[in-house]
């Protein structure tokens, strides 16, 4: 077994060995529920597709992939548990390579979870599920960006409340740059091109984009360069905090 | 064997480790003696492959930490300060994904999970979290996570602190058993582990190391080494008797143990001489001794002349 393996599954596992595990899928399962049928107005809309469900992805991921993302590493520094898992054979890389992986895979289940949501839609009508299944792939990449935002903010602190806070902020930045809320003060000071590019680092821009059912290589791209920068921002914050 | 070469680590203006050399050998347990905060940790921590050397590096069994860190880390076992482990895992669990870490698999990851299960007796806990461990238990596991892929080198970080005496005894046991074979490092702020369980201790402080030698060579550096420690029920009579006697440089009375303590001159017995002289001038006096040395008076001067 490769370390980035030994690292996966023990990650993955505690996962489950906590209540974190439920709490998360059974909050997150319930939480799209109540906001497709009542704030999304499921019913009332009368289309068999997924567009409302995965609307409000964004705002789920906003709150509860932070709390996934924030004892990634935070928990590792402060029980020193850190000093023992990068004594071990092991490469920087790989171990944030597999616990970033463990957790993108526990979202996953979650988002796997959300199978009745589908079977209903297609008991109830004929929607495209290409676009659905494009809709999936979309706000799971999405969940990979926001927690690879989070593993590397939650690898500068100790404190897992700091990792928690600090994620929110970050991903709340990233989710609305494409938003007259994030863009208009920039636009003051900023040349045209510049704005553009703030707006092009959008994950809701390029989320909407996905869940159109237009699943463009370029969207898909952004969101695992993301997934890579971050990732990489993690290893180069492990390695100069390593001595806090 | 583990080769420290001209250490040194820099934390912004406070120097915590200033050019540290040393040569450990196989079948040698080198004890890293210091106060606290002296740069003992940070100096484990450099050879484990956790912290970068500012300057200098380190060698273990020809590996170097920085160029070839991975070979390094494969043939050392290291238990960092307070054996940390993932609570929420069980001990089993845990020991399990050492062994996957490690690269362990197959009939020789199950022979080495029974052996250190064993070995440390952890049979009552393998099933238990982790958190749920006392101290003892909790130590154990992170010695067996350290022992588990048989490496030829081990570092161990404060092995015994916090633990109760017979804690103590046993892992001090396991650390002698150890260390046939291997080349260990431990550090320690215990005077009597040094004398349990070292072949030659460090002593640093300031992050420099202020000696380099056996513990019995320590013991003769102190002034108690060689002197006569005696019980007389009339210790003035009895200093008066000795007083100006040849080879007597000095006296000590220690009220709380009610023992008189005669210095020798240079490296002279005294023994033989003190006894007789009591003899002759007939002073009672019962259990007389020849002290071997203080680890904790030789420990202080050493370390408090280097801050002066």
């Amino acid at each position: 077994m490769s370390p980035t393996q030994a690292v996966f599954r023990r990650e993955f596992g505690s996962y489950f060995a906590t209540p974190l595990a439920v709490v998360f899928i059974v909050i997150f399962l319930m939480l799209c529920g109540a906001f497709t049928f009542y704030l999304g107005d499921f019913y009332e809309a009368g289309q068999a597709d997924l567009q409302i469900f995965f609307r409000f992805h964004p705002w789920l991921y906003l709150l509860l992939v932070p709390a996934v993302a924030m004892r990634l590493w935070a928990d590792e520094r402060k029980t020193g548990t850190l000093e023992l898992l990068l004594t071990q054979p092991v490469t920087l890389w790989q171990a944030v390579l597999g616990k970033f992986l463990a957790a993108w895979a526990f979202v996953g289940v979650a988002l796997a979870l959300t199978f009745p949501m589908w079977i209903t839609v297609n008991w109830l009508g004929d929607p495209d599920n290409g676009v659905i299944l494009a809709s999936y792939l979309g706000s799971w990449l999405m969940a990979g960006a926001l927690l690879a935002v989070g593993s590397c903010l939650s690898a500068s602190t100790r404190s897992q409340v700091v990792a928690f806070i600090l994620t929110v902020v970050a991903c709340l930045l990233l989710l609305l740059a494409g938003f007259p809320l994030a863009l208009d003060p920039v636009r003051a000071y900023l040349p045209q091109a510049a704005v553009d590019a703030v707006s092009g680092l959008s994950f809701l821009t390029h989320f909407q984009a996905i869940t159109r059912g237009v699943l463009d290589l370029r969207d898909v791209m952004y969101f695992l360069l993301s997934i890579g920068a971050w990732l990489l921002a993690t290893v180069l914050v492990i390695d100069l905090k390593k001595a806090d | 064997m583990i080769e420290a070469s001209a250490l040194r680590k820099r934390y912004g203006r406070l120097t915590a480790v200033d050019g540290i050399s040393f040569k450990v050998e196989p079948g040698e347990v080198l004890g890293l003696l210091g106060p606290n905060g002296a740069g003992k940790s940070t100096t484990m921590k450099m050879i484990a492959g956790f912290l970068t050397p500012s300057e200098g590096t380190a060698r273990v069994y020809g590996h170097d930490v920085q160029d070839d860190s991975l070979a390094a880390r494969r043939v050392l076992g290291y238990m960092p300060e307070g054996a940390p482990g993932y609570g929420e895992m069980t001990t089993r669990g845990f020991l399990g994904f050492i062994a996957n870490m490690r690269g362990l698999s197959g009939d020789q990851r199950r022979q080495r999970l029974d052996f250190v299960i064993g070995r440390l007796s952890l049979q009552p806990v393998v099933e238990q979290a982790i958190d749920t461990l006392s101290k003892g238990f909790k130590r154990r596991v992170g010695l067996a996570a350290a022992i588990l892929h048989n490496p030829s080198a081990l570092i161990l970080d404060e092995p015994t602190d916090g633990l109760d005496p017979n804690q103590k005894h046993e892992v001090r046991g396991l650390i002698n058993e150890l260390a046939e074979q291997r080349t260990l490092l431990l550090s320690t702020h215990m005077l009597e582990e040094v004398e349990a369980v070292c072949t030659r201790a460090i002593i640093i402080a300031g992050g420099r190391i202020l000696a380099d030698t056996t513990p019995a060579e320590l013991l003769t550096r102190s002034r108690y080494h060689n002197a006569v420690s005696l019980h007389a029920a009339d210790s003035i009579a009895a200093r008066a008797a000795l007083d100006g006697m040849p080879g007597v440089s000095g006296f000590e009375n220690d009220a709380r143990e009610g023992r008189l303590y005669v210095f020798p001159q240079g490296k002279g017995k005294l023994a033989e001489p003190v006894a007789e002289r009591l003899r002759q001038r007939q002073v009672a006096y019962s259990d007389l001794r020849i002290e071997h040395g203080r680890l904790d008076e030789v420990f202080r001067r050493i370390t408090t002349e280097a801050q002066a």
